[in-house]
């Protein structure tokens, strides 16, 4: 029964979202209420069927319903409940699932927070949202059903890919799928935009909350990935350039340049083409990079099973949506109007260079990652594009931007001077100087182009503070003054700061475990021991153990520095039972400075075991900078001008000049 | 048309432009991305000297038996599931006299692949143990079961990645034999 009344709901929302996707769009049209309303409550129901359908098959994982061919190979009893659970959405039919759930939840969260827009603009966005998931439904219920019954139940299942038998990659898929879905949102308000031919500044408003929301998930997914690839695949990495790293990174990088563009639509009203045009395309890639993923067009660590005939329909589902909308907007986009040119020397040009860079940026990942394709159709033969080419060019592309993002946080709107901006910030570079001076005397010359990279780092954080600082006249007003300001600083100011200096964490961490990191590698059996840099690891024993549904060799290592252990470290090599599929437990001692990290490799003919330690310095600002980015994206969520449930439009807020210097702030 | 709606016009036709290639991705003939052609096709095979699996009443072999004959080596373990799919492939190939069939046993128990064999029969002239994979690392060997075509003369000319499916035996393999045998006879 629980299959049944699984699919039957599924069936249910496909047949809501066809409604939800024409009548509203409709009635918007000739302007009939009735057939308007039809798309609030079209998006409600959606949820209600979608949730009903997604609880239905978490039901059969939960209680290992080996009916359900799904189950069968996605799961196994000896599993623990939390991995039956993400097994759900472990593979194709089950995250897709997820992707249609998550998709209805934004439905619904505009159908509810959303109600105090214009009517036809609320109207369309949902009807919009709505035919979206009638693409995606239809995809799920005539390829990828996830409640096919098998005909002879097998007695146990085949298990979950150990690999995803993690917690960090247990919360991974649903938070990148807020993201990456959270975007649609955007998406249908750019699409709806383009229907009625306009574009004001309240819209950037309306659209900006949306687009962050998007944003801070988007940012948590990939950080739990990268924090995931680090510590469970045991080579010691973040980053690898993998396709499926590269585009989930790609809707990222035209997230952040949109939340930047909306803000000049907001303040300017201008920019307004450039802006739909961004929303269009971060939705459209994250759905490229869903059809990436289950293609099988690129090779990848992450593809799922490979099958031509969902191939095929996804590229038929992308032409409909990426296609027909940006036929939408070469046809609507020439009559939207635009207020005004500006000067390049102003935030609003600051602003636009930070575009500029990160699509830039966006375009060589995408190139990199689609160069095989495009070479093997030429007959090129195959070809991988790994970190080299990456560094050589989105590197070197980023740099600029870490150097002037301070400066044009800065710079006033309408007409800025860059020379008295400079003068502001001579604080932060002096403060800047001095910590780079210290810095090289401590760890002393070593990776010249680290330096660099350093170099703009601290200039970026010093640079943000100082902003900061002037904001609230650090210094320069009596203490109690200073606290006035500081409380009554908006909260986009305060996500801005933290964002920035989020930023500047992130880069630190990556440069820092990318240029300091050291690496030994030695065949141990107990009683041996490993040095590297002023470490040592002792091998102390190894016993093998037995966990619910795999069999491990622990090792017991002791991480001795100066003569006198300072941590136990108990790496382990696990074989999970039922796929007979080997995993490494890597063994980390994470500090602020950075992470002493162990890996446990094969055992050799001898007996010995092949041990790999690490030194990664700073590794772990990486994600520490990720919360920041995202507490940066909350901060400026709560901002009560721009908060989900913003009233009405007060159309009266096109003249920037008027403006106290607080709002004049993203 | 003026030049501001031929620039907006972009998008799409660039959007265009990429669904081809993914269109031609997918459905181009014969088309697997995770296929990675070997290096070692048309190479002489690497050195190395394995070991017989004890009980199995086979000898182990060298590079030096692969001389004099058109050889086929198989990849096998008998934890491996498609091994077991395609065994009854290389029993077909065990019964020819124009071959001779290896096995390199990869990553196994000896016990659990004796088992394997008694229970399934042993189709391979000469069975190598490898037991930490180091000689199938050489062969250029990232999965099991894998299965080479050498020439006469032991150079590698056909790899077959994974296992042989029903129809793969006459699509690839026999074909490659008849080529090398008729390569022979002129």
């Amino acid at each position: 029964m629980i299959a049944e009344i699984g699919l039957f709901a599924l069936i249910i929302a496909l047949i809501i979202a066809l409604l939800q996707g024409s009548l509203p769009l409709w009635g918007a049209a000739c302007g009939d209420r009735r057939l308007m309303g039809v798309a609030p409550v079209g998006a409600w129901l959606q949820l209600g069927a979608l949730g009903l359908a997604f609880a239905m098959l978490t039901t059969a994982y939960v209680v290992s319903d080996f009916t359900v061919l799904n189950v069968v190979e996605n799961s196994h009893s000896a599993k623990p409940l939390l991995y039956k659970i993400s097994g759900v959405w472990g593979n194709h039919e089950g995250s897709m699932l997820l992707w249609v759930l998550v998709l209805a939840l934004f439905g619904a969260a505009v159908a509810w927070f959303g109600s105090d827009l214009p009517r036809r603009l609320y109207t369309r966005v949902l009807s919009v949202q709505g035919l979206i998931s009638l693409g995606f439904l239809s995809f799920i219920v005539l390829t990828s059903n996830p409640f096919i019954r098998v005909p002879r139940p097998p007695l146990d299942g085949t298990d979950l890919n150990p690999l995803l038998q993690d917690p960090g990659l247990a919360f991974h898929p649903p938070m990148l799928y807020l993201g990456y879905v959270g975007l649609s949102v955007a998406f249908s308000f750019a699409i709806a935009a383009l229907i009625e031919g306009r574009v004001d500044s309240a819209w950037a408003r309306w659209v900006r909350p949306w687009t962050l929301m998007a944003w801070i998930f988007l940012t948590g997914g990939i950080a739990l990935g990268s924090w995931w690839a680090y510590y469970e695949l045991g080579w010691g990495g973040w980053w690898f350039w993998d396709p499926v790293e590269n585009v989930s990174f790609m809707p990222w990088l035209m997230a952040t340049a949109l939340l930047h563009s909306s803000i000049v639509v907001e303040k300017r009203d201008s920019l307004k083409v450039w802006t739909i045009l961004l929303a269009i395309l971060a939705f459209s890639l994250s759905l490229i990079g869903t059809f990436i993923v289950r293609s099988g067009l690129l090779s990848s660590v992450h593809a799922f099973a490979v099958n031509p005939q969902r191939g095929i329909f996804i590229l038929f589902l992308l032409a409909v949506t990426v296609g027909g909308s940006l036929a939408l907007f070469a046809w609507r986009a020439p009559d939207l109007k635009n207020g005004g040119l500006f000067a390049p020397i102003s935030r609003e040009g600051g602003l636009l260079l930070n575009n500029l860079i990160l699509s830039t940026a966006t375009a060589t990942v995408f190139l990199g990652t689609l160069y095989p394709l495009f070479l093997e159709a030429f007959g090129g033969g195959r070809v991988s594009v790994g970190p080299p080419f990456y560094n050589a060019t989105f590197v070197p592309l980023m740099l600029p931007l870490l150097a002037v993002v301070c400066v044009g946080a800065m710079m006033p709107w309408k007409r800025g001077d860059i020379l008295a901006v400079l003068g502001r910030l001579k604080a932060a570079g002096l403060v800047t100087f001095v910590a780079v001076l210290v810095g090289l005397f401590l760890s002393g010359v070593r990776e010249i182009y680290a330096v660099f990279g350093l170099i703009l780092v601290a200039w970026l954080f010093f640079g943000t503070l100082a902003e900061w600082a002037e904001r609230i006249k650090l210094f320069a007003a009596p203490p109690a003054t200073v606290w006035q300001r500081m409380v009554k600083l908006p909260g986009s100011v305060w996500g801005m700061t933290l964002a920035h200096l989020g930023l500047a964490v992130v880069v630190a961490g990556m440069i820092g475990s990318t240029a300091w990191k050291e690496e030994a590698v030695a065949s141990m059996t107990p009683g041996q021991s490993l040095t590297l840099g002023e470490k040592t690891y002792l091998f102390k024993e190894i016993e093998q153990i037995e966990g619910p549904n795999y069999q491990s060799a622990q090792a017991r290592f002791d991480l001795i520095k100066d003569g006198v252990v300072i941590a136990e470290l108990t790496p382990e090599k696990r074989v999970y039972t039922v796929q007979a599929m080997p995993t490494t437990e890597a063994a980390i001692r994470s500090r602020f400075w950075g992470d002493d990290y162990l890996a446990l490799g094969d055992q050799d003919d001898t007996g010995a075991w092949v041990v790999r330690v690490y030194r990664e310095p700073l590794v772990q600002w990486i994600w520490i900078g990720c919360l920041l980015l995202m507490t940066g994206g909350l901060c400026s969520l709560m901002d009560r001008r721009i908060r989900l449930g913003a009233p009405a439009a007060k159309t009266g807020r096109k003249t920037p000049a008027k403006t106290t210097p607080q709002e004049l702030l993203p | 048309m003026t030049t501001r709606q031929v620039l907006l016009l972009l998008p799409l036709l660039g959007v265009a432009v990429l669904f081809g290639y993914f269109f031609w991705g997918l459905t181009a003939e014969g088309r697997d991305p995770n296929k990675i052609p070997s290096v070692l096709i048309n190479k002489p095979a690497p050195d190395f000297d394995l070991p017989p699996l004890k009980g199995a009443g086979v000898p182990g072999f060298s590079r030096a038996d692969l001389s004099g004959t058109i050889s086929v080596v198989n990849v096998f373990a008998s934890w491996c599931v498609p091994c077991l799919a395609e065994h009854p492939f290389m029993v077909k190939l065990g019964q020819r006299d124009d071959l001779v069939l290896y096995g390199i046993n990869y990553r196994d128990a000896p016990l659990d692949a004796l088992k394997w064999l008694s229970k399934n029969g042993n189709p391979y002239a000469r069975i190598g143990v490898d037991s930490n994979s180091r000689v199938s690392i050489n062969w250029g060997v990232y999965g099991v079961p894998e299965t080479f075509v050498l020439d006469k003369t032991a150079r590698i000319r056909y790899k077959h990645t994974g296992p042989l499916n029903p129809g793969d035996l006459e699509k690839f393999i026999i074909p490659v034999i008849e080529t090398l045998k008729a390569e022979e006879g002129s």
